[in-house]
């Protein structure tokens, strides 16, 4: 087993144990809340995953100057697999959320600032993804991406405070209230952060993998191309 | 100063191309009209209802039909590959990115200036605030949306699907002004509350101000070959 494939190994099973532990401790360990019930337990994925979320786009956002500045391609393989998992845990977020929301807030979808500016990061990713695709060469790709990596990340701020200057004119459904947590909820959620932490750059390092393999691929097949020609 | 010259000299070759044709103007103009009439239909707004819903109408026809222009504005030049001919210009890559900016601009005022009078008479709108103030908050609204979608503009030009990507890339960008125009239309229109009306505007100023800084920075990202 080489270096790479037992780093591989040990993070396979830490994410395994402690995926399960988060599992335990949020359905188990965790004290069931008394006003909102049993659906209180969606919180501690629905935080970790909209942490996770926030963070792979903040490496997209480095990723991105990284590539701009010296056109290393792992940083362009960085920002494109942190993206796309991004968007993934950002679809976990939308998802848990209104399900979460129906029973307690009685609807499934408010335009409170965080839920909107969430929607709207979601889209800035996937148009970050479809300009991905739909660059032809795969050097220009990676520079329009950064750049538009670049643009997006800079606008969820602004996208959040005019969404916030906006319902603070209109009437407020829903304010973001705050609750004290039992410390075991804590312990709860801290375990789930650490566990999508895990997943999270499992996912990571597999898809860095895949896009290495894909490159190894598209060379051997150049190569090939040039022997049938000669 | 050398700069400004070359940046006049780029946005006045856009702008005599289309006042000899047109195409792009009738175009923006008769679009913003039929979407305009489409909410008619579909809402069909009168007292109250008018109040709210008109900023919202008109800016949605502007932002429509202020993306057929800056879909065309980077396309244009690929034909004849005239955007390599720009490229080889003398000077900063960035000249090409205000020209660009300034004539979209115009193009769009004009298209605003022109139908808003045409929405007024449509809808029997009464005008309550002042003129000065909503040509204000017309000029930074557009300025915002026009100064990043110039930029977006040209980043889809260099991929295969632009007409289709533009939109899809620009509009969850532009989400900050469209909430600040619509909503400081609506304050100006109804002659409401100045300090409101000043927060919006503060909005655009900042976003006009980061979106004309941050693709300043970036455009040369965008051209290289």
């Amino acid at each position: 087993m080489d270096s790479d494939n037992k780093l591989e190994f040990i993070l396979v099973w830490l994410t395994f144990l402690v995926t399960s532990l988060a599992i335990y401790m949020v359905f188990i360990y965790a004290p069931t809340e008394r006003v909102m019930g049993d659906v209180q337990r969606l919180f501690y994925f629905h935080v970790a995953t909209a942490w996770i979320a926030f963070a792979a786009f903040f490496v997209v956002f480095i990723a991105s100057i990284v590539y701009l500045k010296n056109q290393s391609s792992l940083a362009n393989i960085l920002g494109l697999a942190s993206a796309e998992i991004g968007v993934l845990f950002t679809t976990m977020v939308l998802i848990t959320g209104p399900l979460w929301a129906r029973p307690i807030w009685n609807a499934w979808w408010t335009w409170d600032p965080r839920l909107t500016t969430t929607l709207i990061l979601w889209f800035i990713y996937i148009a970050y993804i479809l300009i991905r695709i739909s660059a032809e060469e795969s050097e220009k790709r990676g520079r329009l991406a950064a750049v538009f990596g670049i643009v997006g990340f800079i606008n969820v701020p602004i996208v959040f405070m005019s969404i916030r200057w906006w319902r603070s004119i209109h009437p407020q459904v829903v304010s973001g209230g705050s609750f004290d947590l039992d410390p075991r909820m804590l312990h709860a959620l801290l375990t789930s952060v650490a566990a999508f932490t895990l997943i999270y750059l499992y996912l990571l390092q597999k898809r860095f993998k895949v896009e290495l393999l894909q490159e190894k691929l598209k060379d051997i097949k150049e190569t090939l191309r040039k022997q049938k020609h000669i | 100063m050398d700069f400004l010259k070359k940046v006049k000299v780029l946005a006045g070759k856009d702008l005599k191309l289309e006042f000899r044709t047109k195409e792009m103007l009738s175009s923006m103009l008769v679009f913003s009209f039929i979407v305009i009439v489409v909410f008619g239909f579909v809402f069909d707004p009168v007292g109250q209802d008018l109040d709210e819903l008109f900023p919202g109408i008109i800016w949605v026809a502007f932002i429509f039909s202020g993306i057929l222009c800056l879909n065309r504005s980077f396309i244009a030049e690929k034909e004849n590959n005239s955007l390599q001919g720009l490229l080889l210009c003398p000077g900063d890559s960035s000249i090409i990115y205000f020209g660009k900016l300034i004539a979209n601009l115009v193009l769009m005022l004009i298209m605003e200036v022109i139908s808003l009078p045409l929405f007024i008479v449509l809808f029997d709108y009464s005008l309550a605030g002042s003129l000065l103030q909503l040509a204000a908050v017309l000029f930074l609204g557009s300025l915002g949306f026009i100064s990043i979608g110039t930029f977006l503009a040209a980043l889809t030009a260099n991929t295969k699907s632009s007409e289709i990507l533009l939109p899809v890339i620009l509009f969850p960008i532009i989400v900050p002004v469209i909430i600040g125009a619509v909503e400081a239309t609506g304050v100006v229109l109804t002659a409401g509350d100045s300090a409101e009306l000043r927060a919006w505007l503060k909005l655009l100023v900042v976003y006009d101000l980061i979106f004309i800084v941050v693709p300043f920075m970036l455009f040369e990202f965008l051209l290289e070959v």
